[in-house]
């Protein structure tokens, strides 16, 4: 067959370099003399069950087994619901009841279905057919009455011919999406604007750095070296928050969107492996940083803090930051670093905040300054 | 006579489990005598305050730790110092088998201790008399005996701290660059707090000033609860969330379709 092959493709070449036009085209290596003959259909061979009566009556009997199984899967389900009840106050009961109750539907399921199929491959007519391949396009007829459709339903409607009618139906599919834009619009605040939401947090001049959950303010002596804190600004507990005003919840109408903003990772870092900005060298206090803990990809709170390496890491889309280098982003889709809280400690050695963050905190958007 | 006969070495035969049996004893008298065996050597009272302590703990430490710590354990470019690790330190590091380090890695790992525990403490001892640090966890603070309302403390304060990086199951979860944080589970209440108080390796490090002993005691109360919380929702696949979740659809949901699949278009025999 290769032989063949290679023999007719020689032909072929010596054919074009004689300028034989009737032989074959250049470039045409093979030519189709040994296409793949239709080996027709294999003989039949009929199933244990068409020669053997008695193993048919077998297989009939498995059948109607799986139906009567099935059947007992789904009272067994409805028995189930009614012995192994959901009790309050008592979760095993649950494991129980899913356990019985998804038991017995997935016996009722499973054995209708595999039935179904065992009747339909064992039992059912077992013969070859020859479905032939229709011509996909439909016959002349059949297009031209459906070109003549179109025709005259644009003669009918004027469609091209009243083009300012077409046109303004034109422009109204394309308005028509916009409300939805507008509805998704509608899931921020409205009257707000997001850039001076996410601008200004509780953190002020003077506020003391505060455990997490506690509200225990946190002294510097406290903060060894290699310690991360979890910190909230000291008045942000659900009791005092009640008794904020307006400007002292930073811009947040309750408490969670005031924590979600505020929260700030503290870490204290050996002095010789801070690298520290120039202009943030008064930020930071003995080696103590506090950087805000929400990332600036999508806002997740990145506290993953590895002691040695000062990587922080964003446990959503692993964004990391090195905390020795400013915050700044070494892997990872956040695009800016994290914002650092300045702090300084008061005369009783707690730690406060210098002032608010220096830009707005969480993740980035288009009307963001900066 | 032969029938006789027969009948005598039909009853001396073994019978077919007897080998199955036979092997069964066997384990169970290794096991037993393993168990018994590990547990003789499991306490041990010690005053690491005692010079005789503080001097077999330089023995032990001279022969095992000083290639990489120096002789004087004040560091070497292949360890840190330990002058200030203190007793917990050590007692958390060779407690667990991270220390000596099997080699060098990202991570140093849990294996089988390699010291008793009265050896780890001699060299505990040794080490807090170098510099003050962290020292032995007080019995009273870890004992996973808190009440409800500490456990309820614990759960607030393991969700803060620790959940990022150890999994809010406590099951551990990935770092960076190969590093990971280990599952809290089935780990012994002592190292929890010494962990917590020395942060080993990559670890931050939460003081006594910043957790509160009775804190501490309440978080591993918390975890002690969770470790014996029955799975109420059937198998909790590691706890891990919806990665084995997915690999559990992938492998074994979509597995069965495949199989489904090949068993509805085979042709019957």
């Amino acid at each position: 067959m290769a032989e063949e092959a290679k023999n007719s493709g020689g032909d072929a070449v010596v054919a074009a370099q004689s300028h034989d036009v009737d032989v074959a085209s250049a470039g045409t290596a093979v030519i189709s003399s040994d296409a793949v003959q239709n080996p027709g259909l294999p003989p039949h061979r009929k199933r244990v069950t068409d020669l053997d009566p008695q193993k048919a009556k077998r297989q009939e009997r498995v059948v109607y087994s799986l139906f009567y199984i099935s059947i007992a899967g789904s009272l067994g389900a409805v028995l189930a619901y009614m012995f192994f009840p959901i009790e309050t106050g008592e979760m095993m009961a649950i494991r129980l009841h899913t356990l019985f109750v998804g038991l017995g539907m997935a016996l009722a399921l499973l054995a209708v279905g595999i039935g179904a199929v065992h009747w339909g491959k064992a039992l059912m007519a077992d013969h070859e057919s020859i479905d032939m391949r229709h011509p996909v396009p439909s016959d002349e007829e059949t297009m031209q009455a459906a070109a003549d459709v179109f025709t005259v339903s644009n003669e009918e409607s004027g469609f091209s011919r009243r083009s300012l009618v077409r046109n303004s139906l034109l422009g109204a599919l394309i308005a028509f999406p916009l409300p939805g834009i507008t509805l998704l619009r509608g899931l921020a605040p409205q009257d707000q604007d997001p850039v001076e939401l996410a601008k200004h947090t509780m953190w002020t001049k003077g506020m003391r750095l505060a455990r997490d959950p506690s509200g225990v303010p946190i002294k510097a002596s406290e903060v060894t070296i290699g310690s991360a804190f979890h910190v909230i600004p000291e008045t942000l507990n659900h009791h005092d928050f009640e008794h904020l005003n307006a400007e002292e919840r930073g811009g947040s109408e309750n408490f969670l969107d005031a924590k979600a903003k505020a929260i700030v990772l503290l870490m204290r870092l050996d002095q010789s492996e801070l690298n520290e900005l120039p202009e943030r060298e008064s930020w930071s206090y003995d080696g103590i940083v506090a950087y805000s803990k929400v990332c600036t990809h999508v806002g997740c709170p990145v506290a993953l803090y590895e002691q040695h390496t000062h990587h922080l890491l964003c446990p959503c889309h692993q964004s990391q930051f090195d905390v020795s280098e400013h915050a700044k982003v070494i892997f990872g889709p956040a695009k800016r670093p994290l914002p650092q809280l300045p702090i300084t400690v008061d005369e009783e050695g707690y730690l406060v905040a210098q002032s608010d963050f220096h830009e707005p905190v969480g993740p980035s958007y288009w009307e963001r300054l900066k | 006579m032969a029938r006789a006969k027969k009948n005598l070495r039909k009853s001396g035969r073994r019978h077919p489990l007897a080998t199955a049996a036979l092997v069964g004893v066997g384990l169970l008298v290794t096991g037993a005598a393993y168990t018994g065996f590990s547990q003789t050597s499991a306490t041990a009272e010690i005053d690491l305050e005692s010079p005789a302590t503080i001097e077999a703990g330089e023995k032990l430490f001279g022969a095992n730790c000083a290639t990489c710590h120096g002789m004087g354990s004040e560091g070497t470019p292949d360890g840190p110092s330990l002058i200030g690790a203190g007793a917990a330190s050590v007692n958390f590091q060779v407690g667990t088998g991270r220390m000596p380090l099997a080699f060098q890695g990202p991570q140093g790992m849990v294996k089988p201790q390699q010291f008793t525990e009265e050896q780890t403490l001699q060299m505990a001892a040794y080490v807090a008399s170098l510099g003050p640090g962290p020292s032995l966890p007080d019995s009273q603070f870890v004992q996973a005996d808190s009440s409800d309302e500490g456990i309820a403390n614990g759960g607030d304060l393991f969700r803060i701290n620790c959940a990022m990086c150890h999994n809010v199951a406590a099951v551990g979860g990935a770092l960076t660059e190969g590093k990971f944080a280990p599952a809290l589970t089935g780990v012994a209440p002592t190292h929890i707090y010494e962990a917590m108080v020395t942060g080993p390796q990559n670890m931050p490090v939460f003081s006594d000033a910043n957790i509160s002993p009775q804190n501490k005691a309440d978080i591993i109360s918390y975890l002690k609860y969770i470790e014996n919380q029955p799975a109420v929702g059937g198998m909790s696949l590691g706890s891990i969330g919806p990665v084995a979740e997915g690999l559990f659809i992938w492998v074994i949901g979509l597995g069965a379709v495949v199989g489904l699949t090949v068993w509805v278009t085979a042709k019957s025999n």
